[in-house]
Formats: C-alpha cells, structure tokens, sequence
C-alpha cells in the first residue's frame, strides 16, 4: 500500500473493490491490528478506528471496537459446536452469561444457523461455516465491521441474505461497515460508498453510480450487468442512466422501448 | 471421458450425500456444477480424480473404475483444484510448486523448466517466480494452485470454486483459458456459485440439489427457469432478470449475458418493436 487515505463516517456502508493482489485484504488486516502485530513488515503513517489510534494497541483490544470477518471460515471457526463458536468471542470479552447466551442466540438467528447450533464447523458447508463466522463477530457487537468477501463461499441466494443482513443490522446498529468484496452485483445497493484500489493506492471514491465508470472497468472492476450494459447501450447513443439495480436498468430500458 | 453411474456416497457414519446420480462428461466438453451450500457438489467432484470412491455405483475414467486405481493413478489423469488452494500449496516458491508434480512424474529438468515458465505467463503469475506461495493474496494463491495442476496437462480438469477473489480481468483470463483447454479435447468441470461467469461462458449446467441433480441442460436453459434456480439457491443473472421485466420477454427469455443483451435490443429501441409484448412478471 502507498499512500492511503481516507476517512469512513460512523454508520457509513463502504464497499472496497480492487483487482486481486490490490492491497484490500493487508488494508483491512491495518484495521483490526494484525498489521503490524502478527504480521511484519514496515508501516507508515496514521490509523484511527472507533476513536482509537490503533498505533501500539494489540489486536485483541482492537477486537472491542472492530470485527473482522475472514475470506475463509475455515479460519476462525475451531469450536466444537457452532453456539460454541458463537459465544467464543463474548466469553473472551467477559459478558455475563445471561446476556451471552441471548446475543449468541440472536446472532444465530440472524445469519440462519440456529438449527446448526450443535453441529461442529467441520459438518458443516462452507456457506454455511461462513454465516457462523459473521454470527460470532455480530454477536460481540463491535462499533465497526470489517469484511473481506464474506461471500466468496455462499451460494448466490444466502449471499444476497448475508448481505441484506449485513446492511439490516448496519442501519439498525448504527455500525460502521467496510465490506471487501467482488460481487458488486449484490452489494452495490446498500452501498453509500464504494472505494476502489489498484496498485496499493486507491483509484476511485465515491458513490456507486459515480465510481462505476470506465476507469473502474479498465482497472478490472466486475461492474454490476445491468451497469455494464447501459455502458453498452450509452456507447451506441442512447439516453440511459448509470443503473446500478436491475430495478432501475428495467425502468430506464422500458421508457426507451416504450418511447418510440 | 468421465462417466457416473448410479453413484450415492455417505461420509462414515453421516447422511447420505449423494443420491443415485448419474452423469457423464464427454472429452472436450465443458460443464458448470451448480447448487447450493451443502448440495454434494464438492463430494461429487472429488469422486472425479479417485479422493473418495462410490459406496455404491461407479465412477469410471475413460472406461477405467477409479476403484481399480489408487488415487495416484487417477490424479495423472483428473487433475483437481481445491476450492482452498492452502489445501493443496505447500513449496517454498511458486516455481518449486509448480515443478513439484513434474519432478514426480519423472520429467526431465527441461521439460519442466519450459512447462514452469509457459504456465506461470499463462496464470500471470510472473511476478512471483520467486516468491512464497504464502505471500500472496487469495485470489493470486488460487491461480498457483491451477497452474500447478495444468502444468501436468491432466486429461480432464475439475475446478472447485475457481473464480472466488477473482477479479474480473482474471475471470476473463480464466474462461479464455477453459476455451483453450476444451478446445485441446479435455473435459472441464468447474464447481461453481458464480452466476454471473456461467452466464458469460455458457457451459452446459448440471444442477445438484441435497445430493440429487435436478437440472442438466444448455446455461440459457436452466439459468432462466425460475424453479429450478430457486430450488438450487441460485439467482438468475441479473441480464435475464432485466430480460424478463422488458416488454418483448418472450423472445428475449434465454438471454443472460450483457453482448447478447445489447444485441438483442438496440435494433428494438431504434425501431421500438418492444411496444407490442406486455411485461412478464419473474417469479
């Protein structure tokens, strides 16, 4: 990374897109403190996250303020059941029992795996592995989420819940969300942001329909269809907004048909 | 050719997994494995190369029972990309990794240094000759774990998940790269969530739902047929979503990529043909 700046408002949904190898996931690692405690190298410059100058503080008291969801589930679950897995994090942080087993049972429900609560990870899909991940993070209800491509497992439809869900509990918890992803097709929605890097800098900032231009498609940015076609059809002159919901895309294409 | 035949599988001591499903993929032919979270999929896929034989029915090779061959045997044919490439990278450079195999078969020193350096242009991973498989990010580690597959050039290839932490110019790199290899007569069977890059490769789908398939057809088939896509967890592509909410969507129900999109309606915007068809409501 070089150079990177830039400020996120409490309750904001930000997406961080990037071509693979961008620097999004060391971005994120700089978050939460794994950068530099448990990775080394050398790092510059200032961090603040939920008020706290992350400078010299360690991962687990960061843990408090920032949740970080994992590309691979497989990496932080280890329980032996998935409730298990759930309240690991809240048993570490000293909440009473009372008050743990009923967030633990509301992040389950949440992410939709109360049925799977005595199974182990291992039993379960990846899909399914990944939404008790996010229930373990969600039921410690840290101010800021972090996600790097928490859907990158899930089948299309629980991916579209997960996020819903994501966005539902952004909106009602008032957190603060930074959700690496690569299937803006599903997320761009919910976005009020969307942060776009290459080469360890970031490129683009903005708005959904203000960054999904051809800038973002040349640096290899997997813009929504709808978005891409009204790309397409702009090319060929025709008077189209830039969508970036199936919704908008079907309004503006039946005016053009239906205009004639 | 890999060939399926009434095959159901269990774990020890666990459900069923899949259920009397029957299959076959011809040489050069390319098939996308679609469903949701926990449908079998993976456990189908790993039959392929002989990780796990049927309990009951037959998985065969080019005629040949993966039960009559060790999984070493099989593997030279049915190369298989895991879904995690950490499951599979273990060299201490991209380069080694990629020679690993070589060395196994019993290639001769130059042979493998030609193949290492053609698949590491081919995967883009030049820049990384040198480094530590570890080093690099998800979506960089899973094209290692491909080239260190093709690099034994398998007859067929099974890919799990091979478009997770893609971005888009490496998912173009990749259905370029699955054109070449189904033109050079390999079957292709890629597992797969990711709609949007079924609908711009247009294989034939195979759908797997709680261990049974429930779909076999042409992508433009299956992908827009409402039931089945919601009995598998999947979601149409948002082309065909946008397709279906146009006027003019019964001729336009198969289309599911944007270039077939775009084609189909520019000659109807400038003519506005699309004002005699009412709407059709997706389900």
């Amino acid at each position: 990374m070089e150079q990177v700046s830039f400020t996120i408002e409490k309750g904001e949904f930000v997406i961080l897109t990037g071509p693979s190898g961008c620097g999004k996931t060391t971005l994120c690692r700089c978050l939460n403190g794994l950068i530099p405690n448990f990775y080394s190298g050398d790092l510059t410059g200032e961090l603040e996250v939920d008020g706290v100058n992350v400078e010299g503080k360690s991962t687990a008291e960061l843990a408090t303020h920032v949740g970080f969801v994992f590309q691979n589930p497989e990496n932080q679950l280890f329980s032996l059941s998935v409730e298990r897995d759930v309240g690991f994090g809240l048993e570490n942080l000293g909440v009473p029992r009372g008050e743990a087993i009923k967030r633990v049972e509301w992040a389950m429900r949440a992410t939709g795996v109360l049925e799977l609560r005595d199974k182990a990870p291992h039993e379960l899909s990846g899909g399914q592995q990944q939404r008790a991940a996010i229930a373990g993070i969600l039921a410690m209800r840290p101010n800021v989420l972090v996600l790097d491509e928490p859907t990158s497992f899930l089948d299309p439809k629980s991916a579209e819940e997960i996020v819903a869900v994501i966005a539902k509990l952004g909106h009602e918890l008032g957190l603060t969300i930074l959700l690496v992803e690569h299937r803006l097709d599903i997320v761009s929605r919910y976005a009020d942001r969307v942060v776009i890097m290459d080469g360890g800098r970031i490129q683009l900032d903005g708005a959904p329909r203000e960054v999904y231009n051809d800038q973002a498609r040349l640096i290899g940015i997997g813009l929504p269809r709808v978005t891409m076609l009204a790309h397409l059809l702009r090319k060929e002159g025709f008077n189209l907004s830039n969508s970036i919901t199936v919704e908008e895309a079907s309004n503006d294409l039946r005016r053009l048909l239906l205009d004639r | 050719m890999i060939s399926v035949r009434k095959v159901s599988f269990n774990y020890p001591d666990g459900p069923q997994v899949l259920h009397d499903v029957n299959l076959e993929v011809k040489d050069g032919e390319f098939v996308a494995i679609m469903g949701e979270n926990g449908a079998g999929k993976t456990t189908l896929v790993k039959m392929f190369n002989g990780l796990l034989k049927p309990a009951k029915g037959t998985v065969a090779i080019d005629g040949v029972e993966t039960k009559e061959r060790s999984v070493a045997q099989v593997s030279r044919d049915v190369g298989l990309i895991f879904q995690n490439p950490d499951s599979q990278l273990f060299a201490e450079t991209v380069t080694q990794e990629l020679g690993f195999s070589l060395r196994n078969f019993g290639f001769s020193e130059d042979v493998i240094q030609k193949r290492v350096t053609s698949f590491l242009h081919l995967l883009d991973l030049e820049q990384y000759a040198t480094a530590s498989p570890f080093v690099l990010s998800g979506g960089e580690r899973k094209r290692v774990a491909l080239a260190a597959i093709l690099v034994w050039d398998p007859k067929h290839v099974i890919m799990d998940e091979p478009t997770i932490g893609q971005d888009y110019l490496q998912k173009e790199r990749l259905r370029n790269l699955i054109t070449q290899l189904v033109s050079q007569g390999k079957s292709i069977v890629i597992v797969t969530h990711d709609v949007e890059f079924v609908a711009e490769c247009k294989p034939r789908v195979v759908l797997l739902s709680h261990g049974t398939i429930i779909g076999d057809g042409p992508a433009e088939h299956i992908l827009t047929d409402p039931k089945l896509v919601d009995q598998a967890s999947l979601k149409m592509p948002q082309i065909a979503i946008l397709m279906n909410n146009l006027p003019s969507a019964d001729r336009s129900r198969e289309i599911i990529d944007v270039y077939s999109a775009r084609d189909f309606l520019l000659p109807r915007i400038r003519t506005g043909t699309g004002t005699t068809q009412s709407p059709q409501k997706v389900a």
